[in-house]
């Protein structure tokens, strides 16, 4: 049977297990946030909803997750936290998953508002409509940092985008069989074109924390 | 697995998980779909009437034109959603062939099977269905629905019947969560729903599926209450296009379910949206004239 992650409400059962004075922040303005919680939580750290630029305050690092990224865009312009994102991403560690990916490049190919603090390109909706939305096993060596059995990643990837390319400082994390690439790191940023909140693999969390706990890491 | 996997129920509810806290808006014309992309909505819903018209005019109301529907995914990059009659299933193989993004079940429009509802584990594409209570929602997702919503009062105005059916659906779930295993074969049974379904339910606290509010929403504290009754994003249909300002309306009612928890900011985007949409009250309306009844 399908899992759709609990509301936040009954999440705090799980917080009680939170063994780690590291809290890491999940922009909440739409999307698959309670799923990125969840996967927080289950690894360990504390979690905080961000949705105005005060919420950034003390946090370790943030997650941008999926949605839509218009959206998200739309929101982070009218609440003021465009900049506060910017500047948090110079010392702190963020991650994007699909829309939030989106969000961090500096360049989708169309007028909407982005953070540019990542130096990829992105192609949104690169694979075609909901119909081509797509499940698939990735080989992902970095994440043996965070656990050493190389075992693929299974990648849910909805109305995905791509990474169309990645410029220097930031490097290729991952791609599809065919070569096209869906992941990227730059230093302590992250992104990642698929869905990681929507599995049990706890790997990718695991290794945005890891990334938390050592920011500022410069690139290149 | 090395191989690609389309159409899985996982990919399904997961675009259903991307659309949470997100508001999806009826929309009739491409302009419209503009509007209400910029405004901030995560899907539009392609029609040719708004349900406050279906209700006005009358008649056979059926699937749009794909027509209208293709121009509609031409004209926004958001996710394009459509409604098929209730058991119609060509309507929806249709759909599916277009492209469509999601696909409503949709009492709105005269049902076309009195009996059956479509079977959705067929389509690659995914399906949203209303429900008014824990029985049907689980009906509809044992059909596979990949997302639920209220059924509400469509092209009112009136939100009372949106309130009813989340209270319900919530509030059967609350009790569901504190019954003992033993008892949930009769409650099964008396709810009308498939056994494990419900202890799925039990298990999780909540609905295995994404849940939205619809039906009457028409303000944006209208939307903050729905959220706060614990809906995972809105609908709203008519409520929009006919207001007096409808791109204003549209992002007042994206940020409120942004927001839904903070009146500060409640207050600040309610102020100077112009005339709602007039509407009807539900319990004026003739029973021969209520959709949320069809459907079973």
């Amino acid at each position: 049977m399908p899992e759709v992650v609990p509301n936040p409400e009954a999440l705090r059962a799980y917080a009680q297990q939170v063994h780690s004075d590291l809290t890491i922040g999940v922009l909440a303005l739409q999307g698959s946030y309670w799923e990125h919680e969840a996967m927080l939580l289950r690894v360990g750290v504390g979690v905080r909803e961000v949705r105005l630029p005060e919420d950034l305050d003390g946090l370790a690092g943030l997650i941008i997750p999926g949605g839509e990224s218009t959206t998200m865009g739309k929101l982070a312009v009218e609440f003021g936290l465009m900049e506060p994102l910017r500047a948090f991403a110079q010392e702190h560690a963020m991650w994007g998953t699909c829309a939030g990916a989106i969000f961090m490049s500096k360049d989708a190919r169309r007028q909407q508002p982005l953070l540019g603090v990542m130096n990829i390109e992105v192609e949104r909706n690169a694979f075609g409509r909901q119909v081509d939305s797509f499940e698939i096993d990735l080989d992902i060596p970095a994440l043996t940092a965070v656990d050493p059995d190389p075992r693929p990643f299974h990648a849910i990837f909805i109305r995905a985008p791509l990474i169309e390319a990645v410029h220097p400082p930031a490097e290729v994390l991952a791609r599809l069989p065919d070569g096209r690439i869906v992941a990227a790191q730059q230093g302590h940023l992250l992104a990642t074109a698929f869905h990681p909140e929507l599995t049990d693999d706890e790997r990718f969390h695991r290794y945005f924390v890891h990334l938390a706990q050592r920011a500022p890491v410069r690139a290149g | 697995m090395s191989e690609i996997l389309t159409g899985s129920f996982k990919v399904k509810i997961g675009l259903a998980q991307m659309l949470k806290g997100g508001v999806i808006m009826d929309v009739v014309t491409p302009e419209q779909a503009k509007i209400a992309e910029d405004a901030g909505a995560v899907a539009v819903m392609a029609l040719e009437r708004v349900p406050a018209d279906i209700r006005a005019q009358g008649g056979v109301a059926r699937m749009s034109d794909p027509e209208l529907i293709l121009k509609i995914m031409d004209a926004v990059t958001i996710p394009v959603m459509a409604k098929v009659r209730i058991g119609h299933f060509v309507e929806a193989q249709i759909l599916e062939a277009i492209g469509v993004d999601f696909i409503d079940e949709s009492e709105v429009l005269t049902p076309a099977d009195e009996e059956h509802h479509i079977d959705k584990h067929q389509f690659k594409v995914p399906f949203v269905a209303g429900a008014r209570n824990l029985g049907e929602a689980l009906r509809r997702i044992a059909e596979g629905a990949a997302m639920i919503r209220t059924k509400g009062e469509a092209g009112t105005g009136d939100v009372v019947e949106a309130v009813r059916h989340a209270r319900a659906v919530m509030d059967e779930i609350r009790r569901l969560k504190t019954m003992a295993d033993e008892e949930l074969y009769a409650y099964a049974k008396n709810i009308g729903a498939p056994l494990e379904l419900v202890r799925e339910v039990k298990r999780l606290g909540r609905l295995p599926v994404v849940n939205f509010a619809a039906g009457g929403i028409a303000t944006p504290a209208d939307a903050a209450l729905m959220m706060q009754l614990g809906m995972d994003g809105i609908f709203v249909g008519s409520g929009i296009f006919k207001s007096e300002n409808p791109a204003k309306r549209a992002a007042a009612i994206v940020k409120a379910v942004t927001h839904y928890n903070d009146p500060a900011i409640l207050a600040e985007v309610s102020k100077g949206l112009g005339e709602p949409m007039r509407g009807r009250q539900v319990a004026a309306l003739p029973e021969e004239e209520r959709l949320a009844v069809r459907g079973w």
